[in-house]
C-alpha cells in the first residue's frame, strides 16, 4: 500500500471503531435508563416492562413484614397524597426508612398492580428529603389545589 | 480574634496571588529572561508562591485551632463539630464541610505550587513565570469563591453551646484521609495544566518540557489513585453492605479524571521518548485538570446529593460554573489558536508502540466518555425540565466491559513492540504467554467455576500478569547473556520502567479481584435470632446474642456470630447498629473477616421482632486483590515518578 492509502485506512478503521463504540454505548444508555415517576404516574402509565423509579411517602400504618413467609419480604404503600401504589420489596431496608418518612423504589409495576422493587432508598439525613419523592408529593400537591 | 485572621490572611493571600498570576505571565509576555526588567518582574513568582503558602497555610491553622478549641461561635465549627468527638475526628472534621474543604483545596494548591517554585531551579525563567503564574490564577478564582461565597470562619452570633456533630458516615479513619488524597490528585493536575499553558503560549514543546512535567503528573495521578482507592475502601466497609463501586456520580467524577490522566501519563510518554504526540498531551492536560475542576463542581455544588454534597446555595454553584467556564472556555482558546505552532511531532508507522499507546489513548477517553454521559446527561435534562431520569451501574458495566477489554489485551503487547516501526518478532514470543494465560485462566475456572466472563476476566488477568514477568525476563536478558551478573542487570533497570511493570501487573491483579468479586460473591438476607445457624458457601455462621455497648458519642446494640468451618471456629464477627447521640441517624457498622482469598461479610439490617434481625452474611471471594491491586497501581505511578532522569540538573534538561 502506499502511504496514502495506508492513512485512509488507518483513518476508516479509526472511523469505524468510533461507530461502534457510539452505538454500543447509545444503545446500553436507552436500555439502561431509568425514569423517576410519581406514584400517579405510575398509574397512569401503561409500560410494565420499563424499569421505574418512583418516590413518594411510605404511607403511615402500611408497613407489613413476612409477607411471604421468608422474613425478609415487607410490603409498603408508597404515596403521593392523592395515589397509592403497593409496592413489595425482599432484603433489608435502609436504616432511615420509616413510615411517613419519604422514600425511593426502583423496580417494575407487576401484572397484578403491585411494584416489585430491587431496590429501596431513603433520604440521607433527618431533614432531607430525596428530590424524587419531593417533586412527586409537589405536583401531587400542585394537581389538587388545580381541581 | 483567631477566626478574624484567618479571614484577613485568606485576604493577603486572594492580593498575593493576584500578583503572583498577573506581573510574571504579563512580564513572560514582554521579554526574556535577557532583558533585566522583565526578568524582574518574573521573579516576582517565587516569592509570591512562597507568601501566598505561607498565608494559606496560617489560616488553615486557624480554622485547625477553632475546631480543637471547640470554638462554636463559629458557624462552620458549630455545624459540623461537637465536644464529644474525639480529637482526630474534630481535626478531620475541618474538611468534612464544604467551606473548610474548598479551603484544604486552596491549601494542598499553594502546597503544590510552593513545591513547584522550589524545585524549578533547573527550569528557564520564562516557564516557571509562566506555570506559576498560571497556578496563581487558578488560586485567585478559588481564593475568591471562598472569600465571597463560603467563608469558613463566619462567626455564629451569639454561639452555640454545643456543635451539630460530623456526619457519623464521616467519623472514620478512611474518611480523615480520602480528601485530602484526592484534592492532592485533583489540584496536581493543575501542575499538569499549568505546564500545559505554559507550553502553548511558548509555542514550544519538546521532549524536555515533557521531561518537567512528567513526574509532576505522575505524582498527582498516584495520589488520585491512591484517593480513589481510600473512597472505595471505606465504602465497602462502612456504608454497611459491602458494595464497593456504585457508579455514583460522586464517584464519578472523581474516575474520569483519573482516566484522562491515565491517558496523559501514557501520552506524556510518547512526548518525552520520542517527541510526537506533542499537541495532543497539551490537549490531555487540558482535559484532565478541565474534569477534575468538573469533579470538585459536581460534588460540592449541590447538584447531586449524597454525602458528599454538602452547599445548596445557588450562587456557589453558579460561581463554580462561571469559573470552569473561563478555565476550559480560555485554555481551549488558546490550544485552538496556538496548538498548530506546537505540532504533532514525530511520526510513526501503523505497527509501533506509539500507534498502541493512541489505541490506549482513544480507549480511556471513550471510557471517560461514557461516564461523562451517564453522569451528565440526567442533569442537563432535569436542568432543562425535560423530566427526571438516572443511569444505573447496568449502563455502566455494558459499556466498560468491552471497553476495557481491548485495552487490557494491548496492555501486555504494548511493552514489547519497539518504538516508531515495529515488526512482528517483537511480539511472536507473545503467542505463548498467550496460550499460557488461556490454560491458567480455565484451570482457575475449574477451580471456580467457569461462566464466559470470569474466563475472560481470568484470561485476561493472567495474559496481563505473565506478559509483564515475560517482558521483565527478555529485558534483563537472562537466557541469553550469563557473562554479566544478574544482580548488576536487575539494578540497572530504571525506575520508570518498574514503575510502569508494577503498575500493570497492579491491574492484573486488579481485574482477578474485580472478576472472581463480582462473578462468584454469594449474599444472603436471613431473619435471625440467637441460636440460630445459617449456613454460606461452606461456612457456618451462628447467632450467639446481642448486647449493648456505648462509644464516646453513640450508643450501639452489638451482635455477637460465631463463624465455623467444619466444626473449627474460624473467627468471631461483631457486627453493630449505632445510634448517635447528636442526631437520629442509625448507622450500620459491618464486621468483616478479611482473607487473602475471601472476605466475610456480616451486617446487622434491621430488627424485625425484639432480639429478630435481618443479618446480611456475604461471602466475598478475592477482594483484597482489589485493593493489592489498586495499591500496586498507585506504588508504580510512586516508582516511575522517581526515576533518577527526571533528578537531572540544569543543561541536560
Amino acid at each position: 500500500m502506499k502511504p496514502r492509502q495506508k492513512r485512509l485506512a488507518l483513518v476508516a478503521a479509526g472511523l469505524a471503531l468510533l461507530a461502534l463504540a457510539a452505538w454500543l454505548i447509545s444503545s446500553a444508555f436507552q436500555k439502561n435508563l431509568v425514569f423517576s415517576v410519581t406514584p400517579t404516574e405510575v398509574l397512569a402509565s401503561a409500560d410494565r416492562a420499563r424499569n421505574l423509579r418512583m418516590g413518594g411517602l411510605v404511607e403511615k400504618g402500611s408497613l407489613r413484614r413476612d409477607g411471604n413467609g421468608d422474613g425478609v419480604t415487607v410490603d409498603f404503600i408508597i404515596t403521593d397524597l392523592k395515589q397509592r401504589v403497593p409496592v413489595r420489596y425482599s432484603g433489608i431496608l435502609p436504616d432511615l426508612f420509616k413510615e411517613g418518612k419519604g422514600a425511593v423504589v426502583q423496580g417494575k409495576l407487576g401484572a397484578d398492580g403491585v411494584f416489585i422493587a430491587t431496590e429501596v432508598l431513603a433520604k440521607h439525613d433527618e431533614n432531607y428529603m430525596p428530590p424524587d419523592a419531593a417533586r412527586a408529593l409537589k405536583e401531587a400537591a400542585e394537581a389538587k389545589g388545580k381541581q | 480574634m483567631i477566626p478574624e485572621l484567618g479571614s484577613f490572611a485568606l485576604m493577603l493571600a486572594f492580593c498575593v496571588a493576584l500578583l503572583q498570576g498577573v506581573v510574571p505571565l504579563f512580564a513572560s509576555l514582554r521579554g526574556s529572561a535577557a532583558n533585566a526588567g522583565a526578568a524582574r518582574w518574573m521573579a516576582v513568582a517565587r516569592p509570591a508562591a512562597y507568601a501566598q503558602a505561607l498565608l494559606v497555610t496560617f489560616a488553615f491553622t486557624c480554622l485547625v485551632q477553632a475546631f480543637v478549641a471547640n470554638d462554636f461561635t463559629v458557624l462552620y465549627v458549630a455545624a459540623h463539630s461537637n465536644t464529644l468527638l474525639p480529637l482526630h475526628y474534630r481535626i478531620s472534621a475541618v474538611w468534612g464541610g464544604h467551606e473548610g474543604s474548598l479551603l484544604l483545596w486552596i491549601q494542598i494548591l499553594v502546597l503544590w505550587t510552593a513545591a513547584v517554585a522550589a524545585l524549578s531551579k533547573q527550569l528557564p525563567a520564562e516557564v516557571v513565570a509562566r506555570v506559576l503564574g498560571v497556578m496563581g490564577l487558578i488560586s485567585v478564582g478559588f481564593l475568591a469563591f471562598i472569600l465571597w461565597t463560603s467563608n469558613p470562619f463566619e462567626r455564629l452570633l451569639p454561639g452555640s453551646v454545643e456543635g451539630q456533630d460530623l456526619n457519623p458516615l464521616l467519623q472514620d479513619i478512611g474518611m480523615i484521609a480520602h480528601p485530602p488524597l484526592l484534592y492532592m490528585g485533583y489540584v496536581g493536575f493543575s501542575v499538569a495544566f499549568a505546564f500545559a499553558i505554559a507550553a502553548l503560549i511558548g509555542g514550544q514543546l519538546d521532549a524536555a518540557w515533557a521531561r518537567w512535567s512528567r513526574p509532576w503528573t505522575l505524582v498527582a495521578w498516584t495520589f488520585m489513585t491512591l484517593g480513589i482507592f481510600l473512597g472505595s475502601f471505606w465504602a465497602y466497609y462502612e456504608l454497611g453492605w459491602g458494595g464497593w463501586w456504585f457508579w455514583d456520580a460522586v464517584e464519578n467524577a472523581s474516575f474520569m479524571p483519573w482516566l484522562v490522566g491515565t491517558a496523559l501519563i501514557h501520552s506524556l510518554s510518547v512526548t518525552e521518548k520520542r517527541g510526537s504526540f506533542k499537541n495532543w498531551t497539551v490537549l490531555l492536560a487540558i482535559m484532565a485538570f478541565a474534569l477534575s475542576l468538573l469533579g470538585t463542581f459536581l460534588v460540592r455544588s449541590g447538584v447531586l446529593t449524597s454525602v458528599h454534597a454538602f452547599a445548596t446555595d445557588p450562587k456557589r454553584g453558579l460561581f463554580v460554573l462561571v469559573f470552569l467556564a473561563l478555565v476550559v472556555g480560555s485554555s481551549l482558546l488558546l490550544y485552538a489558536w496556538r496548538a498548530p505552532q506546537v505540532g504533532l511531532g514525530g511520526r510513526f508507522a501503523m505497527f509501533s508502540r506509539e500507534s498502541l499507546l493512541l489505541v490506549n489513548n482513544v480507549l480511556l477517553l471513550a471510557a471517560a466518555g461514557t461516564v461523562l454521559l451517564g453522569t451528565l446527561y440526567p442533569l442537563f435534562l432535569d436542568a432543562l425540565g425535560m423530566g427526571k431520569i438516572s443511569v444505573g451501574p447496568p449502563y455502566f458495566e455494558t459499556v466498560f466491559v468491552p471497553l476495557m477489554a481491548p485495552m487490557l489485551l494491548l496492555l501486555a503487547a504494548g511493552p514489547f513492540l519497539r518504538w516508531k516501526q515495529a515488526g512482528f518478532k517483537d511480539v511472536r514470543s507473545l503467542r505463548w504467554v498467550g496460550v499460557a494465560a488461556v490454560l491458567l485462566a480455565i484451570a482457575a475456572g475449574v477451580a471456580v467455576g467457569i461462566s464466559p466472563l470470569l474466563l475472560m476476566g481470568l484470561t485476561l488477568a493472567a495474559w496481563i500478569l505473565i506478559g509483564s514477568v515475560w517482558h521483565l525476563l527478555q529485558r534483563l536478558r537472562v537466557f541469553e547473556d550469563n557473562r554479566t551478573r544478574l544482580d548488576h542487570r536487575l539494578s540497572m533497570l530504571p525506575g520508570s520502567y518498574w514503575g510502569m511493570l508494577i503498575a500493570h501487573a497492579g491491574i492484573g491483579v486488579f481485574v482477578i479481584g474485580v472478576t472472581l468479586a463480582k462473578g462468584r460473591e454469594i449474599s444472603h438476607d436471613v431473619p435471625m435470632r440467637s441460636g440460630d445457624i445459617h449456613h454460606v458457601s461452606g461456612y457456618d455462621f451462628r447467632f450467639v446474642g446481642l448486647q449493648n455497648v456505648e462509644g464516646p458519642n453513640y450508643s450501639a446494640v452489638r451482635g455477637t456470630f460465631d463463624v465455623t468451618r467444619d466444626g473449627k471456629h474460624i473467627v468471631t464477627l461483631l457486627p453493630e447498629k449505632r445510634q448517635f447521640a447528636s442526631g437520629g441517624m442509625p448507622m450500620t457498622e459491618a464486621a468483616i473477616d478479611r482473607g487473602p482469598t475471601r472476605d466475610l461479610y456480616l451486617a446487622l439490617g434491621e430488627e424485625i421482632k425484639p432480639g429478630n434481625w435481618i443479618v446480611r452474611i456475604q461471602h466475598k471471594p478475592f477482594v483484597a486483590w482489589i485493593w493489592a491491586g489498586a495499591l500496586l497501581i498507585a506504588s508504580g505511578g510512586l516508582l516511575a515518578a522517581l526515576d533518577k532522569r527526571y533528578r537531572l540538573k540544569k543543561g541536560k534538561a
